[in-house]
This record gives C-alpha cells, sequence and structure tokens, in this order.
C-alpha cells in the first residue's frame, strides 16, 4: 500500500486545532507551553465555546498567547491576570474567562491577586504553567525553583534558610472556600496530555455551573532555562519536580481529597 | 481481522527537532532528519512508515502541534 492512499483528507484522525492560529510559536523546542495551548483551545473547540471565551495572557514567555490562541484575549500586567479576569467576568458573566500564566506571573509577582481572585471564589478558570523558573527573563529563580536547582540568580542551588522552601501555591490555595476544584497535572506524555485535557475541560464546566474557581496546574518543562535537551528536561521533570509537585486532583467538588 | 495503517504528516517548516514525539511512538516510525529546515532546525520524517499505527501519541505531545495523523483500515 502506498502512503499516498493513507494521506487523503477522509482519513485524517488528527491535526492541530483550528483554535490555535498559523503562527509559529515563540516557544523553544520542546516547551510544554505549545502543547498546555493546544489542549486548552481543543477544550474549547469540544465544548462549543470558543466564540464565548475569554482568555487572559501573562507576562512571561506566555506573554504572547493571544498571538497562537485563535480566540478573544486581553493580555494582563505581569501577575494581574486573575484581577482582569475578575473584571471580564463580572462585567461579562456569561462569557467562560480564564487565565493562562507561569509560575513567576502566578506565584511571585501575582502571589497576592491570585489569593484573592481564589479566596473571592471567582467564577474563572486558572491555567497555571509550572516550571520551576523565570524562563522568559533568561532563567531566574521562581518561588516554586527546587532545593538545590541551579539558576542564574542561585548559581550556587536554592538554599532553603536564605530563600525559602519551593512555593506549593496550588496546595496553599486549595485551602480556600471558593475554590471548587484544584489538579495538579503534566503533558510530557501522551497519557499525560489526555489526563490534563480532561482536567481542563472539568475546570471549565464548573465554570459553566458557576461553582466557583477552578485550578489546573501543569508542571511543566523548561529546557532553555534548565539547560536541558527538550527530552532530558522531560526526564528531569519526572524524577525531581514530581516528587515535589505530584500529579492529581488535590480538590474535587469543593473538597479536599489530599 | 481489519489491520490499522497509520500515516503521519509533519510540517516540516514549523518541526523544531525537539524530538519530543520520537520516544512515544510504540512502534519506532519517527526519526529526526539529517537535513535542516529554512530555520536550521532538524526536522521529523518516518522512517519506518509502515509501522505507523495512527495512534496519535506523536501528534498530541507535538508542542507546536505540526503533526497530522492519517488512518485506514485494510483487510487482511
Ligand atoms: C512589572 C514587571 N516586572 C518584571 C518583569 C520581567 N519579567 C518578565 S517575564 C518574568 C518572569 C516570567 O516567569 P514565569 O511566569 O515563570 O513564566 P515563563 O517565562 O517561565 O513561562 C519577569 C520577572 C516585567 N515584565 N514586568
Ligand atoms: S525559556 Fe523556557 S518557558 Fe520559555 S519558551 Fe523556552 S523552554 Fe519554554
Ligand atoms: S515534537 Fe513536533 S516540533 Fe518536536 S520534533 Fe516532533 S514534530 Fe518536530
Amino acid at each position: 500500500m502506498d502512503i499516498k492512499d493513507i494521506i487523503k483528507p477522509e482519513n485524517l484522525v488528527y491535526t492541530k486545532t483550528k483554535n490555535m492560529t498559523d503562527k509559529v510559536l515563540s516557544y523553544c523546542p520542546g516547551c510544554g507551553h505549545g502543547t498546555a495551548h493546544n489542549i486548552t483551545m481543543e477544550v474549547l473547540e469540544d465544548m462549543g465555546i470558543t466564540h464565548n471565551t475569554i482568555g487572559v495572557a501573562p507576562v512571561g514567555c506566555s506573554v504572547l498567547a493571544y498571538e497562537f490562541m485563535n480566540i478573544d484575549m486581553q493580555q494582563a500586567a505581569h501577575g494581574r491576570a486573575p484581577a482582569v479576569a475578575t473584571g471580564i467576568k463580572r462585567v461579562w458573566p456569561e462569557k467562560y474567562v480564564f487565565t493562562y500564566q507561569g509560575d513567576g506571573d502566578l506565584a511571585a509577582i501575582g502571589g497576592n491577586e491570585t489569593l484573592h481572585a481564589c479566596n473571592r471564589g471567582e467564577n474563572i478558570v486558572i491555567i497555571f504553567v509550572n516550571n520551576g523558573i523565570y524562563g522568559m527573563t533568561g532563567g531566574q529563580m521562581a518561588p516554586t525553583t527546587l532545593q538545590g536547582m541551579q539558576t542564574s540568580t542561585s548559581p550556587y542551588g536554592r538554599e532553603i534558610e536564605t530563600m525559602g522552601s519551593p512555593l506549593k501555591m496550588t496546595e496553599l490555595i486549595a485551602q480556600l472556600p471558593g475554590v471548587h476544584f484544584v489538579t495538579r497535572q503534566a503533558v510530557h506524555t501522551p497519557g499525560a496530555v489526555r489526563k490534563a485535557k480532561k482536567a481542563i475541560r472539568k475546570a471549565f464546566e464548573i465554570q459553566k455551573e458557576k461553582k466557583g474557581l477552578a485550578f489546573v496546574e501543569i508542571v511543566s518543562n523548561c529546557n532553555s532555562g534548565w539547560k536541558m535537551t527538550p527530552v532530558e528536561s522531560n526526564i528531569w521533570m519526572v524524577d525531581n519536580m514530581f516528587p515535589y509537585f505530584p500529579m492529581g486532583d488535590i480538590k474535587v467538588d469543593g473538597k479536599l481529597v489530599k | 481481522m481489519a489491520k490499522v495503517r497509520g500515516a503521519i504528516v509533519v510540517d516540516v517548516e514549523k518541526c523544531k527537532g525537539c524530538g519530543v514525539c520520537i520516544p512515544v511512538c510504540p512502534t519506532d516510525v519517527i526519526l529526526l532528519a539529517k537535513d535542516v529546515n529554512s530555520k536550521g532546525y532538524t526536522y521529523c520524517y518516518m522512517e519506518n512508515p509502515e509501522a505507523c499505527i495512527a495512534c496519535t501519541n506523536c501528534a498530541i505531545v507535538c508542542p507546536d502541534g505540526v503533526i497530522s495523523v492519517y488512518k485506514i483500515k485494510v483487510a487482511g
């Protein structure tokens, strides 16, 4: 059988969602941001809410998310995405509203905004891409940087006595009553991608049912910041990030499960 | 029994040669080319096209969404 007989439009089983634009992603080769974008946009397509959703882009490598996500988007000042999303959702309660933020954006400069939006139980979805480093600015230490991890601002490794412990933002906000669903996922394998997509779907369903805030952390790689090849960085992530940031649901139906 | 045959099409100009699609292929279909695209990235191609089972694993882990997957059933 000739390959040409297989490659025909009627035999297509997977291609990039039309909810992503045709622009070349500005991310480094192998960066999990692209996969996180793809599945978020697939969920909107699957739910038929593409034209009814507004995303809020952060500051960080995903600052240009609005160039890649083919939906209505607003870009927020560093760390302020949950506040901007609050405003949009309150003015336009019938729209689906989500933020997409890195760990520097969400847990460092935006720690306050995140905590209070979660505590108010805003009816939004927060997608939190945790790669344990400031990717965009050249690999500085983030609140989520692991103990002993070398970054450009912790060249001898993160020292707990002077720099504190890696912040588990997701466990922290899970304690707040306004938060309905909290989960931690990854996108490095096909199985992980499928699970993460299901979790994002659940988060948007919760918004549909007006049950409160849904928070999806995606533990991801920053191969450039970590100074590894993409494939090595995914292995390093499993060996080093997952023990400290374990996979799975943390809060379901408003109840802590972990 | 019907057998499945698959094939992938890689958007070579948008592939960044990251290689994350290679270890997730259960039948070792994909390799990186020796050649580069106009951006200077090596890119993926089907080294063993007859082994593709259209599982879509490669396509869903590709951060750049550059893989499309096709599938047919063949008698045999
Ligand atoms: C008010 C302000 N302070 C600092 C910066 C510099 N800055 C840009 S991106 C960034 C950190 C981004 O890291 P993260 O949120 O982890 O995203 P990543 O790039 O890793 O995806 C910083 C500190 C800025 N743009 N604006
Ligand atoms: S610097 Fe890190 S987070 Fe940013 S695009 Fe590159 S790999 Fe991704
Ligand atoms: S995962 Fe995508 S971008 Fe990376 S090498 Fe494979 S086809 Fe190219």
